[in-house]
């Protein structure tokens, strides 16, 4: 086999999701994306306020601490494979409170264990964020009458994001990082 | 498979081990292709000897070793010991009475792998064991009291925590809770209950 000029292997345009309207690709006539466009064909450069510029940055890096508790740890692995690939949005697991912004409180909180989770808090550097996965942790859930079991870790932590379920499934914890992003971009301040 | 030919040998064994070991076994009986034997509490370490080195039993390995609480006894735990030998491919139960005074003879000399278990049953029951190298709790909080599986440990405890804001650590206060645990009957009024609903003593029949 070889390449000959009038036998030109072409490979065919990607379809990928067209928009049925237009015939592109989607969110090709995006008003938003297409005005940030012109604008830095424009300009060359693009303005924004600081605050803006921060939380942007903040949402994009956000480190979780992989508190895995429980039976909901699974489902928070699940999430950071491949299928769901938390990774995408710019989050990643961290083993190191030292070094992450978001404490995921996957399962069930018991007395035992709670000086010890608010110390990995403690230590976490400011900004920080905490999402309460799953029911026990909500508030203590199938356990709630337990002798052993913290009635919700919002006892012992402030917590940013409550995810429903026993457990949640990866969908809905990717869903609460979603909704924790749109938190730290509606709310969030230069202040520590 | 024939059920008669995997209990056969079980029975068998278990009339040696009663031979052998005489006065110690209270009693021993079969019951759903299982072989249980009572004993007395002080031979407890004699008897776990014998099962692991008699050439008919080679109990070698302990599977578990827990507990159970009969309120109305006058000798209110059971310890229970569960045996495996693969040589034989059988296991055996061991069942002692025991109460929150005496002290049962640790296996732990015997077979290193209680060691754990039998923290377990002191913690979860209070059952001392008499002998083992370090007897304290294994599974419940740091200065937990009480014994949470006995029957008259109530189901919520005593202490719950909560982060102290002032003293800026993990603190325990007496339990409150917002609503009372609560327990169904599942039984439906449109079926008919086995107690007279509450309203219907007004109605007339």
């Amino acid at each position: 086999m070889g390449v000959s000029q009038d036998n030109v292997l072409v490979a065919p345009r990607p379809t990928g999701a067209t928009d049925p309207r237009t015939g592109r690709v989607l969110g090709a006539d995006d008003p938003f994306f297409s005005g940030v466009s012109d604008e830095l064909a424009d300009k060359g450069f693009l303005v924004t306020t600081a605050s803006q510029l921060i939380t942007w940055a903040r949402t994009g890096s956000l480190m979780w601490m992989q508190t895995g508790l429980a039976c909901c740890a699974v489902e928070m692995m699940q999430m950071s494979m491949p299928r769901y690939d938390i990774e995408r949005f710019g989050t990643a697991p961290r083993a190191s409170p030292r070094q992450s912004d978001v404490l995921i409180v996957a399962g069930t909180l018991t007395n035992k264990m709670a000086p010890a989770l608010r110390k990995v808090y403690d230590q976490m550097p400011e900004p920080r964020y905490v999402i309460s996965m799953g029911s026990c942790a909500n508030g203590g859930g199938y356990y709630h009458y337990s002798y052993s079991v913290v009635r919700g870790c919002d006892r012992v932590l402030p917590v940013d994001i409550y995810v429903p379920g026993c457990p949640p499934t990866a969908e809905a914890l990717l869903y609460g990082i979603l909704l924790l992003q749109k938190k730290i971009r509606r709310d969030g301040t230069i202040e520590r | 498979m024939d059920e008669s030919i995997q209990v056969e040998p079980l029975k068998e064994l278990g009339e040696h081990i009663t031979r052998s070991l005489g006065e110690a076994v209270v009693s021993s009986e079969m019951a759903y292709g299982e072989l249980t034997l009572t004993v007395a509490r002080e031979s407890i370490v004699d008897v776990a000897t014998f099962l692991r080195d008699d050439p008919e039993c080679r109990f070698i390995s302990i599977v578990d070793v827990c507990g159970v609480d009969y309120p109305e006894r006058e000798k209110r735990f059971d310890v229970v010991y569960h045996f495996l030998s693969p040589r034989l491919n059988q296991r055996v139960r061991v069942k002692l009475e025991a109460d929150d005074v005496e002290p049962v003879p640790s296996i732990t000399g015997v077979f290193p792998g209680a060691n754990w278990f039998e923290r377990e049953v002191y913690d979860l029951y209070g059952v001392l064991f008499s002998g083992h190298p370090d007897l304290r709790r294994i599974l419940t909080d740091y200065g937990f009291d009480g014994h949470p599986l006995r029957k008259d440990f109530p189901l919520t405890g005593f202490v719950e925590v909560r982060y102290d804001e002032e003293r800026k650590r993990v603190a325990y206060q007496p339990v409150r809770l917002t609503q009372e645990f609560r327990t169904f009957d599942y039984l439906s009024p449109w079926e008919g209950t086995d107690y007279v609903l509450p309203g219907d003593e007004k109605a007339k029949q």
